[in-house]
């Protein structure tokens, strides 16, 4: 599958002669040395990760990762100090004012974590501002903005004014507005984490459910681990501008790369967010205490198993048996692993 | 001898300094010397540091300090004439709009005027209270016998501030997108605020005739247009970064980004901007009745030059007056603007 959005060798360093420091961070200079010696600020290094096409890419990452700083790579809000970033196979930084407007406005639409609606304008003319930049038809603007306020559960709130709207409802509006925009990429900063818990659980939910009918290309960043491994197909982590792991999230979550993800990962309801498939072994034997999915989380099984970890269930991904879970193993794979120790038999 | 001479005498500039000496005109401090029979020398008063006149008295080549004033003088008088042929026509169509509106206001019968001054009122403010408020003070006028030179200060005020509008806007605009235009523009605003009010009026003396109308409208212009262009600035300068990011991020033009983003976001500090405005043309439109602008300024101006208490208090309270209703007005719109961004 060739990725739809390809970062090669991103680096980003803050300051007035940015681009001559390049080889020096390409060298090996780390992010205190680059500050103490040149007062440059090293924001972003070698990054290289791809996002394949229909999947939710997630960039995790602490306060001051720098990933907000990656995001606004994709669409250029911010420009690269090197490295390319190709978008179907288009290097971006190729692209002059014109065509880069013309691929934020037909390519990648985003979502913000402060909603940045216009105040001054309604939720409908908020969902229908992709179009009217792009001067469609007044018709057609109605149409497609009403249909995704619709879609996103805003029905005969098209009138009203942002501030007369409750956080989520307001990021409603601007997932809606991203999706007027019918692109096939979106780029969500920090979409759901102004909001209060519940509610970010119902958005992620909406998302994931748009998700399974539109297929986008989403690059969704976030500080929230629970949230990344809810959403994400691949993910990517992100410490001090570098990425440490990236991969699919339940073997991020079974083989932390370092210390600094096993610490993260520690805190994880692991029963909730792994799945059977990622814990069990090929078929081995013939009689089994029953059948279970694949895509169960290990919490199901523990309810399932009445915790008596002496059963062993087969694996089901539809009709096909893809292996056997073993309760010992599942209950293994709840201890995190520390460093030095091997808990992955 | 004077105070500096060893001063260019170790110099060597001797031989430059008294090169075509002539008798220079005595300075102040001579004549009074001389008034006092001390003879030409001046004993140097206090100061210790070179003053002009102290070192024309060693050299002559160095002008004194009146030279100063005089060479400023003569300067701005030398460059009169062309200043004139490039001003006069620029300026030209102020007068005819000044001019025009004072025809209007003068001469539009009351059952015109006040209905539309009403219409108005209720059209940018949509306050009862504030429209009715409005009828009490122009029946106010009326019944004062001052219904027509409220009139004349009230056209001249909307003249202006539609001028200071249509310029201080696009400059304030200018000034938001441009780090070095707004440090360039400052200290000009600066200077046009803290100049005293009548100081604006010398030059523009020299350059027209006094009874061309433009001649205060520009003093007026000038005077006011200084908020309107700083809260513009300001106003777009304050819009919310990340609504700017995300008009960046859906791809909006240059252009649709300032009308459709930064000027109604910016809106209310500009209506406050224009609220100044108005307040500033009427606050000098008094000091230009001195050069024949007609209105309330005249019976002020009456009123100080024949010590006529009465005909200047009562001028000056309508001016209150207007300036209470023009506020009013102007604030009830500014409300209007505000509450539609943010509506509860």
């Amino acid at each position: 599958m060739t990725p739809k959005v390809s970062i090669r060798g991103l680096y980003k360093i803050f300051g007035a002669d940015a681009k001559s420091l390049v080889p020096l961070v390409q060298g090996g200079m780390d992010k205190a040395t680059l500050l103490d010696q040149h007062r440059h600020v090293l924001g972003l290094q070698d990054i290289n990760v791809d996002m394949q096409p229909g999947e939710i890419t997630v960039i995790m990452g602490l306060s001051g990762s720098g990933k907000s700083t990656l995001i606004r790579h994709l669409n250029r809000l911010i420009d690269p100090t090197a490295g390319e970033i190709l978008v179907d196979g288009t290097d971006v930084m190729s692209l002059d004012g014109d065509a880069l407007r013309q691929m934020r406005q037909k390519r990648m639409s985003m979502v913000f974590q402060k909603f940045a609606l216009l105040p001054h304008k309604t939720v409908l003319e908020n969902a229908q501002l992709p179009l009217s930049v792009q001067g469609a038809e007044r018709k057609q603007q109605d149409e497609e903005g009403r249909k995704w306020l619709a879609r996103v559960g805003l029905d005969g709130f098209e009138g009203r004014y942002p501030a007369q709207l409750s956080g989520g409802m307001q990021q409603r509006v601007g997932i809606a507005r991203a999706l007027t925009a019918n692109t096939d990429i979106m780029l969500m900063d920090e979409a759901f984490s102004a909001l209060d818990p519940l509610i970010r659980t119902d958005m992620q939910n909406l998302l994931l459910e748009l998700q399974k009918e539109l297929q986008k290309t989403i690059i969704f960043i976030t500080h929230d681990l629970d949230e990344a491994l809810k959403l994400a197909d691949h993910l990517v982590i992100l410490k001090d501008g570098a990425v440490v792991q990236q991969g699919e999230p339940q073997g991020i979550l079974l083989n932390p790369a370092d210390p600094y993800i096993e610490d993260f990962v520690s805190d994880i309801n692991r029963a909730r967010v792994l799945r059977v498939r990622s814990v069990m072994r090929p078929l081995s034997r013939d009689s089994f205490d029953g059948d279970v999915a694949a895509n169960s989380n290990l919490e199901d099984m523990i309810g399932l198993s009445d915790g008596d970890t002496s059963l062993t269930y087969r694996v089901m991904d539809g009709d096909e048996a893809v292996g056997q879970l073993d309760m010992k193993d599942l209950v293994k794979a709840l201890v995190p692993r520390v460093s030095g120790q091997d808990t992955a038999a | 001898m004077a105070r500096y001479d060893a001063f260019f005498d170790t110099l060597g500039l001797r031989d430059w300094c008294d090169a075509d000496k002539t008798d220079a005109p005595l300075s102040m401090a001579q004549l009074l010397a001389q008034a006092q029979g001390d003879g030409g020398e001046v004993e140097t008063p206090g100061l210790p540091f070179p003053s002009l006149d102290e070192l024309h008295q060693a050299c002559s080549k160095i002008g004194q300090t009146r030279d100063l004033t005089e060479g400023l003088e003569n300067g701005f008088l030398s460059i009169r004439s062309e200043l004139k042929y490039v001003l006069d026509p620029i300026t030209q169509p102020l007068s005819w709009m000044l001019d025009g509106t004072l025809f209007v206001f003068e001469s539009a019968p009351w059952w015109v005027m006040m209905p539309a001054l009403l219409l108005l009122t209720w059209f940018v403010s949509r306050s009862r209270a504030v429209t009715w408020f409005v009828t009490f003070v122009l029946l106010f006028f009326a019944f004062i016998d001052h219904y027509e030179v409220a009139m004349q200060t009230l056209a001249i005020v909307f003249v202006c501030t539609g001028i200071s509008v249509a310029f201080g806007v696009p400059i304030g605009i200018g000034m938001s997108k441009s780090d070095t235009a707004q440090r360039s523009i400052v200290p000009l605003l600066d200077l046009l605020q803290t100049l005293p009010t009548f100081v604006y009026l010398i030059p523009l003396i020299f350059l027209f005739p006094v009874t061309e109308s433009k001649l205060y409208g520009i003093a007026i212009i000038l005077y006011a247009i200084v908020p309107v262009i700083r809260l513009t600035d300001l106003g777009i300068r304050l819009v919310d970064k990340d609504v700017i990011e995300a008009a960046n991020a859906f791809g909006l033009t240059s252009w649709q980004k300032l009308t459709r983003v930064e000027l109604p976001l910016a809106l209310p500090n500009i209506m406050a901007g224009v609220n100044q405005t108005i307040m500033m043309s009427l606050a000098m439109v008094v000091i230009a009745s001195l050069v024949s602008a007609p209105g309330l300024g005249v019976l002020v101006l009456r009123g100080i030059r024949a010590l006529d208490l009465g005909v200047g208090i009562v001028a000056g309270l309508g001016i209150v007056l207007l300036a209470v209703v023009l506020d009013r007005v102007s604030k009830a719109a500014l409300n209007r603007v505000d509450t539609r961004a943010k509506t509860k």
